[in-house]
């Protein structure tokens, strides 16, 4: 498995996809930090990036890299390799070069800024890791649908879909739901919906840790109520860890049956 | 060596392969032949663990291989189409393959046979289909493994390497290396094959030697035997 993790991670920087999205971050990073001024501001730009676009690019690099490498995989297939290894290795190898990418990108400017003001350290890191994990469950998720249509179309499409629904539509439906069923206790219904979706999760770790409540949703400030602010964190922090195993299973399962 | 049980595949509507049992045995050359869409690629990708079998078993050395994947320690199989990394260089690639495999390979005196010591340092993508052909032996033929399954080996070789092909597969098999292959060329297949596996719609057809399948159809070549074991079965059915 670490030798096809080790191939992936070559491969990618040999196409030079690695640093075109370390300097993309890079280029971002010093830009918000300087020019938007105001600290909660850029903080606050810095999170739609994360949430919105770092999952979107693992989304289309699990689905693109795996049909270009789809010939290598059937390679690999008749090699005494196992196969959770071949796929999950795959996963892994892209979900690091993205991950490194962004912790990169971003983490120098953070650094340089940190330096100058001495300001949100911790808020800063936090960031970094939940980009990293975001990046890594969409990568993972976006494989797991690619695996299992052969059809490429068909893959970016369902891959997409899934994003734009974690992305944007859950969200929109989550509040539809509220607002029907406002003279109903929600607090729990609206806590266990956001646990299945792993861009809220992410949302209301980082507006906790920010303590921004204007920013912070109907989720969040349930979220707060009930556990207050770090068990809240922790909480959120320890599913989103349970969403980074998951495509390890499902792509284990998915891939375990098909034919290649 | 090989053994097919009752072997079953669907893929959607289409049976691809309908209880077929075959025994390929130790040490010799044996030809998997079928018109297109036989079957052929299917049952060998069902030996490599890539295909997995609607019902049915096939064994490996005594032992069933599904779900399994050490025993591939023991097979090389060299695909149809050559499929590699296209942003590798050949030397490369016969670096890579081995390190995965975490096996020793020998490939110096291949790459001088088949002459691809002359585009050792191209990209896999810059070769011509022949070229990449004869990539696709070497790797085939750098592993100590006793089995080795070619599919459609000659493809795209010029008749130089298809000469150099033969003498390899002779001095294989004196080592004692089992052969499987598949191949539309009928001239190949009568100077190669030991035995003879016939598929026609996924089934198995025929089964035996060449000098079996010529007295079995009364024919004087291999090309007119299967011709008429292909006509034999389409009578059949228009009979049926």
């Amino acid at each position: 498995m670490f030798k096809i993790i080790g191939y992936v991670i070559k491969d990618l920087l040999r196409n030079r996809w690695t640093l075109f999205y370390l300097l993309f971050y890079l280029l971002v990073g010093f830009s918000i930090l300087m020019f938007s001024g105001d600290f909660s501001k850029s903080m606050v730009s810095f999170l739609q990036i994360i949430l919105i676009l770092t999952p979107l690019i693992g989304t289309l690099f699990g689905v693109m890299y795996y049909y270009n490498s789809r010939d290598f995989i059937e390679l690999l297939l008749a090699q005494p390799i196992r196969r959770r290894d071949v796929f999950v290795g795959q996963w892994l190898g892209v979900s690091l070069s993205l991950g490194t990418s962004l912790i990169v990108g971003l983490g120098i400017p953070f650094l340089w800024y940190f330096a100058q003001y001495e300001v949100a350290g911790d808020q800063f890191i936090l960031l970094l890791l939940l980009g990293f994990a975001l990046g890594a469950i969409f990568t993972g998720l976006s494989m797991a649908v690619s695996v299992s249509t052969d059809n490429k179309i068909r893959g970016f499409g369902y891959a997409l879909v899934l994003w734009l629904l974690m992305a944007v539509v859950y969200d929109g439906f989550l509040l539809l739901a509220l607002i029907a069923f406002r003279d109903y206790p929600l607090e729990k219904f609206a806590l266990v919906a956001t646990v299945f979706n792993p861009i809220d999760l992410a949302r209301i770790t980082i507006l906790l840790k920010l303590d921004i409540s204007a920013l912070m949703g109907y989720t969040g400030a349930v979220f707060r109520e009930f556990l207050g602010s770090t068990a809240g964190m922790l909480t959120s922090m320890t599913i989103l860890l349970l969403w980074m195993i998951l495509p390890f299973f499902l792509i284990t399962f998915i891939a375990r049956k098909r034919d290649f | 060596m090989v053994k097919f049980i009752e072997v079953n595949k669907r893929f959607g509507r289409l049976q691809v392969l309908k209880d077929v049992s075959i025994d390929v045995e130790e040490g010799i050359k044996t030809a998997i032949l079928g018109p297109n869409g036989s079957g052929k690629t299917t049952l060998i990708k069902t030996l490599l663990g890539m295909v997995i079998p609607d019902s049915g078993d096939v064994i490996f050395k005594g032992e069933s291989v599904l779900g399994k994947y050490k025993y591939r320690r023991e097979i090389v199989y060299m695909p149809q189409i050559a499929l590699f990394p296209q942003n590798l260089t050949v030397k490369e690639l016969l670096e890579l393959i081995p390190k995965l495999r975490k096996q020793e390979a020998k490939y110096d005196d291949l790459v001088d046979r088949f002459g691809v010591n002359e585009f050792m340092h191209k990209k896999m993508n810059a070769l011509s289909g022949g070229m990449r052909q004869k990539v696709n032996l070497v790797l085939a033929f750098m592993f100590d493994v006793p089995l080795v399954i070619l599919d459609e080996p000659t493809n795209g070789l010029d008749p130089v390497a298809v000469l150099e092909l033969k003498k390899l597969l002779y001095e294989e098999e004196k080592k004692g290396r089992t052969i499987m292959f598949t191949s539309h060329i009928m001239d190949f297949v009568q100077q190669m094959a030991d035995r003879i596996v016939f598929l026609l719609e996924g089934v198995v057809n025929f089964e035996g030697t060449v000098s079996e399948i010529l007295t079995e159809t009364g024919t004087s070549n291999l090309e007119e035997a299967v011709a008429s074991l292909i006509i034999q079965n389409q009578n059949q059915k228009a009979y049926v």
